[in-house]
């Protein structure tokens, strides 16, 4: 459904992506996951034709983004990183400029994005600008949906956004692909990588990896320790002190860091001990995607 | 069609909706036609005269009433010490002095040429031009009246009586009355502003909120999207026009001599030209600050060099010929044209084809210049 060859793009110095091609199948939800500044953006821009790549080319349901610009606007749903719909206008007045741009009616396609539209549709007189941010999301995905596309864009559409409306969000991705729709989603958030049917850990414009989510994990080599203190500033910086961990990082409440061998555990924790910080917990986990992400970043080839 | 009707209807809505654009739209063209209307005047009364009179003579005080009994000068001080003329000017606190010599009133008995002198403070160039026309006209007038009575007096014929003087009648505005020459200039003043301020910061303003993002992936085509930015400012641009029109008619008594057909037929075009350049500026910008700036700089240099303020014919050549680039000075003519002197249509064919010419080229480098896609 979406095919990248060998894209690059610059602005001026910066170097935004390099050599990407990836390929995303019918119906899937596919994830680009990476951090601010990674290049996804870039990406979902140049894959809605906004703008062009420097080079390499891609193709939309075997259109081609540059050609064929115009058959492609018609047939994908886009969703900014930034609320980009009329904030002067009310709910119903986007849905229905944005039906009519595209040729159709809220009513001819109302079935379609329903049980997004349903969820906001008490209050569909009211501005967009006075809405919450899960329901602006919610009105963004619906006014993206409208016209019936085959492929939608999605770029973190769940930044800023609350748990439970993050999770929702997710429910209705999930409804849209088991209607065949292809999604390709980026999120700066790791742990939404488990939602995707395929991720892709982009970095610094490049992917790192690029697979099913269960895959990336088991390809993790490295045994990965959590300990936890009530300084845990203090605690990383000894750990890598210590000087037997390949990499240390904060994740959440506690700090994560990989070693070679279980011996190394043992000295790093005796060194710790010796530097008088209080250990609450410390012991071996699974990785996440973020572990595989924290990883993979520091591994340069492989 | 549908869609751009659907863009039209969204376009008018956000314009009502925006509580900062509509008291520009309504409120501020009215003030602005009665104030500046009422506050540009060209005529400069009471202006601070010193008289300093060396001579003290009969003629001299003659002169002197002339003088006040113009109704152009108030008399701040009589005296004849040049050194504290000098200084009352210094002070700003006289405009004008007036310098009779010792002997005025011998030369003049003697049939001598006399000499006076004015000094004008030329820190004002416009008030200093007018002091020293109604000084020469006041005191042609004395030399005028007082050769005359001599002549009679002697029964001689004054041989320069039958010279003839130039006396102009003016036509159009007989009285020359500085409204009635403003107010069209000014008409043309506030639907260029208007029209290019709220066109100008139109798309940039979608360019700031980032909802052009979510319009340039949708089908829409290019004209559809700008025909939908430019229709409802025209016809808010022709609304204000109208509302300027009866606002002349009721506080200045201004009726539109010529047609009103043509006067509107003109206005249409100008404003499709004030549109373009404004949607150019958004289409080259990225926010709202910017475009305000760049509109300015470049409605500063119109208005200022429409021949609103400064006849066109009064600048240095250079200037002259910058004019032909400058719509707003043609607006101006038109409706000072249409409005005073009831011109037609034929007599405006110059005017019309600078005017719709640049109307075209600037609409086709705004077309050409919003892109939907970008590098």
């Amino acid at each position: 459904m979406i095919r990248v060859e060998n894209i690059s793009h610059s602005y001026g110095e910066v170097q935004a992506l390099r050599d990407i091609s990836f390929e995303v199948k019918k119906g899937q939800i596919f994830g680009l996951i990476g951090p601010d500044g990674a290049g996804k953006t870039t990406l979902i821009r140049i894959l809605t034709t906004l703008i062009l790549a420097d080079q390499g080319t891609a193709f939309i349901d075997g259109m081609e983004v540059q050609k064929e610009y115009k058959k492609i606007r018609s047939q994908i749903g886009y969703m900014p990183g930034r609320f980009s719909l009329y904030e002067d206008l009310s709910i119903l007045e986007n849905l229905n400029l944005f039906a009519a741009i595209f040729g159709t009616t809220l009513d001819e396609n109302y079935h379609l994005i329903e049980d997004i539209y349903k969820q906001i549709e008490p209050f569909k007189h009211r501005r967009a600008g006075q809405l919450s941010g899960g329901m602006k999301q919610k009105l963004a995905l619906s006014c993206a949906m409208i016209h019936a596309p085959n492929v939608i864009f999605l770029d973190e559409p769940t930044t800023g956004v609350d748990p439970v409306s993050r999770k929702e969000f997710w429910q209705m991705l999930k409804t849209l692909k088991e209607r065949g729709i292809t999604i390709l989603v980026s999120t700066p958030y790791m742990d939404e990588a488990a939602m995707c049917s395929e991720v892709a850990l982009i970095h610094d414009g490049q992917f790192l990896d690029i697979d099913t989510p269960e895959k990336i994990i088991s390809k993790y080599k490295p045994l990965l320790y959590r300990a936890k203190s009530s300084k845990n500033n203090a605690l990383l910086k000894e750990i890598r002190n210590s000087g037997w961990t390949k990499s240390a990082y904060l994740n959440g409440e506690f700090v994560h860091f990989t070693v070679e061998d279980l011996n190394d555990v043992n000295k790093i924790r005796v060194f710790i001990q010796k530097q008088e910080i209080e250990i609450m917990e410390f012991k071996e986990v699974n990785p996440s995607i973020e572990d595989c992400f924290m990883d993979l970043m520091h591994s340069p080839t492989e | 069609m549908k869609v751009l009707f659907f863009i039209l209807e969204k376009e008018f809505r956000q314009i009502f909706r925006n509580k900062a654009m509509l008291p520009i739209i309504f409120v501020i063209p009215v003030v602005q036609l009665m104030i500046l209307s009422f506050a540009v005047d060209y005529e400069i009364k009471n202006l601070k005269l010193t008289v300093v009179d060396a001579d003290r003579g009969v003629y001299s005080r003659k002169l002197t009433e002339k003088f006040t009994a113009s109704g152009y000068f108030h008399l701040l001080e009589y005296t004849s010490d040049n050194e504290e003329a000098a200084n009352l000017m210094h002070g700003w606190k006289t405009d004008v002095i007036l310098v009779i010599p010792n002997g005025f009133d011998k030369d003049l008995m003697n049939d001598e040429v006399p000499l006076v002198q004015l000094r004008m403070d030329a820190v004002d160039g416009t008030k200093a031009g007018m002091a020293a026309g109604y000084s020469q006209a006041i005191i042609r007038d004395f030399i005028f009246e007082l050769v005359g009575e001599e002549m009679i007096s002697m029964n001689k014929q004054p041989e320069f009586l039958y010279k003839g003087e130039v006396i102009p009648i003016n036509y159009y505005n007989p009285y020359m009355n500085y409204k009635v020459y403003m107010v069209p200039g000014i008409l043309a003043i506030l639907v260029t502003m208007v029209g290019a301020f709220l066109s100008s910061m139109n798309i940039v303003r979608e360019k700031e909120l980032g909802t052009i993002e979510q319009i340039n992936v949708t089908p829409i085509a290019r004209y559809q999207f700008i025909l939908g930015k430019t229709i409802p400012f025209w016809v808010i641009g022709l609304f204000e026009f109208s509302i300027g029109l009866v606002v002349a008619r009721l506080v200045f008594d201004i009726h539109v001599e010529g047609s009103l057909f043509v006067l509107y037929f003109f206005t249409s075009i100008y404003l499709f030209l004030i549109l373009g350049f404004g949607l150019l500026i958004s289409t080259v910008t990225a926010t709202q600050q910017q475009a305000m700036f760049i509109s300015w700089f470049f409605l500063v240099i119109f208005l200022l060099m429409g021949g609103l303020f400064t006849p066109v014919e009064n600048m240095p050549d250079w200037a002259q010929k910058f004019t032909y680039v400058n719509p707003v000075r043609f607006f101006i003519e038109v409706l000072r044209g249409i409005m005073l002197k009831g011109a037609g249509f034929t007599d405006l064919l110059n005017q019309f084809m600078l005017i719709s010419g640049y109307a075209i080229l600037l609409i086709w480098f705004a077309v050409r210049r919003y892109k939907k896609v970008d590098n």
